[in-house]
């Protein structure tokens, strides 16, 4: 930051709102307790995060397809310098897992001890709601 | 298509730079490449800006104009790149496009960018958001440290890298850091100092990562009738450039050892060039993390995929090695400012190329007087190689 000589320049707040109308069955699933990806009516393709528009055929039509959650982990780290909307919580783990269906997920991974989290290990993708009430997934202990 | 040529090189000092505003900042580079050009700022008919910090790390939302006037460019046609941390690059495309397809005979390619007039929290929430934002930072707070992380253990994991390995990379960049004097970072540093350095997102250490900086870098470019017409006695050619891109969402990508982007970017712009890879002298790699330069050292051809800690340890990308990279101090001693990072790439292969490095012993002796810019954005999601012949 400044140290030298400065004008501060005028505070804006942003913090846009991000529609979620076409994907509102992914979200109501994770309040229900179910992770959702979406799978195209057109090609079949399966993706996660799930997408209302398919680039592969084009087609605007998907299903939804509640997923068995058995993962096995691809990479992780433990972040320890935070950055600032997150100031407030410990250090967490973020993880890329495979799912059985073939699909990946980069999600937390939690409840593991630190030194036990290995490339190759299994674990579980679960719906879960923040205590601040966000719907979000992570990977847990299988 | 007309052949291209860099005419005029500047670089401002990089690092902590809040005694300048954004302007001023530019104008550090500009004002050398247009001497070392021997143009005046009306002479050029287009300006490719790169820049990344906009209105969120500095307070100009849309800097084009505001540089351009400032460095007296008002009338020449303007354009702002975005290709996250490969944005100097693009804006060195932008530019060479802009002569190579005959629309002007002169050009700017400028980069230039403000990390320090925010505190560090917010340049790492900044930073982090730079991948896709809704999927993988909302919720995780991905940081730009851990996405390199991500790859890092992958690759420790596959193929047996370890933290010394990427150390050596921190060593090896401080080293010719400490000689150069645009370098944020002047300092030699050992492998314990890496190795003892905090975690930041593990395997990578404070030491790992480059430092956030401040700082421009200008280059000037001309059609081949212009340069004959000003006479210019060491031109530095553009051989060829190859770009690509790879998924906003990092768990959509295959695998985590590699970045497809940079090994497609690196084996068009040979292509373009009409090289191997193996044609060229020295090459300027983006190595803003240690693991990204050793995975660069594979993706871009310069060893096998997996090889890439040995060229480190044997010591074959320092001068007198088999390819020297990053004499200049890379990204991780010389400092990152994210838009100026290609076009300050450029710029240390400009003058590597002309036989002008300020210290004799910085200099990379040439055979084929070619050398190569590597500039990723983000963690592959974008990418830019640029090969420069004299």
């Amino acid at each position: 930051m400044a140290s030298m000589p400065s004008i501060k320049s005028r505070e804006i707040r942003i913090a846009p709102e991000v529609p979620i109308n076409r994907t509102l069955r992914f979200w109501e699933g994770l309040d229900e307790g179910r992770v959702y990806a979406s799978k195209c009516k057109g090609c079949g393709q399966l993706r996660f995060p799930p997408v209302a528009d398919c680039p592969s055929c084009l087609s605007q039509e998907i299903e939804w397809v509640d997923i068995s959650g058995e993962a096995e982990i691809e990479t992780f780290t433990h972040v320890v310098a935070k950055p600032e909307s997150f100031k407030q919580d410990r250090a967490y783990t973020i993880a890329i897992g495979k799912l059985k269906e073939g699909v990946k997920v980069l999600a937390w991974l939690v409840g593991f001890k630190m030194t036990d989290v290995k490339i190759g290990m299994k674990a579980r993708l679960t719906a879960r709601t923040t205590p601040e009430g966000t719907s979000t997934y992570q990977f847990v202990p299988p | 298509m007309k052949k291209v040529a860099i005419i005029g090189a500047g670089n401002s000092k990089f690092g902590n730079r809040n005694d300048v505003n954004v302007s001023e900042l530019a104008f550090e580079s500009v004002k050398p490449s247009l001497e070392d050009a021997e143009l005046r700022a009306r002479d050029i008919e287009y300006l490719a800006l790169g820049t990344t910090g906009a209105g969120a790390l500095y307070e100009e939302i849309l800097p084009a104009v505001v540089v351009a006037e400032y460095c007296g460019f008002t009338e020449a046609g303007l354009i702002r790149c975005e290709a996250a941390c490969a944005s100097g690059s693009a804006a060195f495309f932008t530019a060479y496009s802009a002569i190579a397809s005959g629309k002007v005979d002169l050009a700017i390619a400028l980069g230039v960018e403000k990390m320090r007039q925010v505190d560090t929290s917010t340049t790492m929430e900044w930073m982090g958001r730079a991948g896709y934002y809704f999927w993988e930072f909302h919720n995780f707070g991905l940081t730009f440290p851990a996405y390199y992380a991500l790859y890092a253990n992958a690759h420790m994991a596959k193929y047996g890298t370890t933290e010394e390995d990427l150390a050596l990379v921190a060593v090896k960049n401080h080293k010719y850091g400490l000689k150069n004097p645009i370098a944020h970072l002047q300092k030699e540093i050992t492998l314990d100092d890496v190795m003892s350095s905090m975690v930041i997102a593990s395997p990578l250490k404070l030491l790992d990562c480059c430092p956030i900086t401040d700082g421009s870098a200008s280059l000037i470019l001309a059609s081949e009738e212009r340069v004959r017409d000003l006479g210019i006695d060491t031109p530095v050619w553009v051989a060829g450039i190859g770009y690509s891109s790879g998924t906003a969402n990092l768990s959509r990508r295959q695998d985590y050892v590699g970045l497809e982007a940079s090994v497609l970017a690196a084996r068009r712009a040979c292509r373009a060039a009409g090289i191997t890879i193996d044609h060229i002298d020295l090459a300027e790699v983006h190595d803003c993390f240690t693991i990204a330069e050793i995975i660069a050292y594979e993706d871009i051809g310069l060893c096998k995929k997996g090889e890439g800690a040995r060229l480190i340890r044997e010591g074959q990308t320092e001068i007198g090695g088999k390819i020297p990279v990053n004499i200049d101090g890379g990204l991780k001693a010389k400092g990152h400012p994210i838009g100026t990072t290609g076009c300050s790439m450029i710029y240390e292969l400009t003058k590597q190329l002309r036989e002008e490095a300020d210290e004799r012993s910085r200099q990379v002796p040439l055979r084929k007087y070619v050398g190569l810019a590597h500039n990723v954005g983000g963690t592959g999601h974008y990418c830019y190689v640029t090969i420069l012949k004299r």
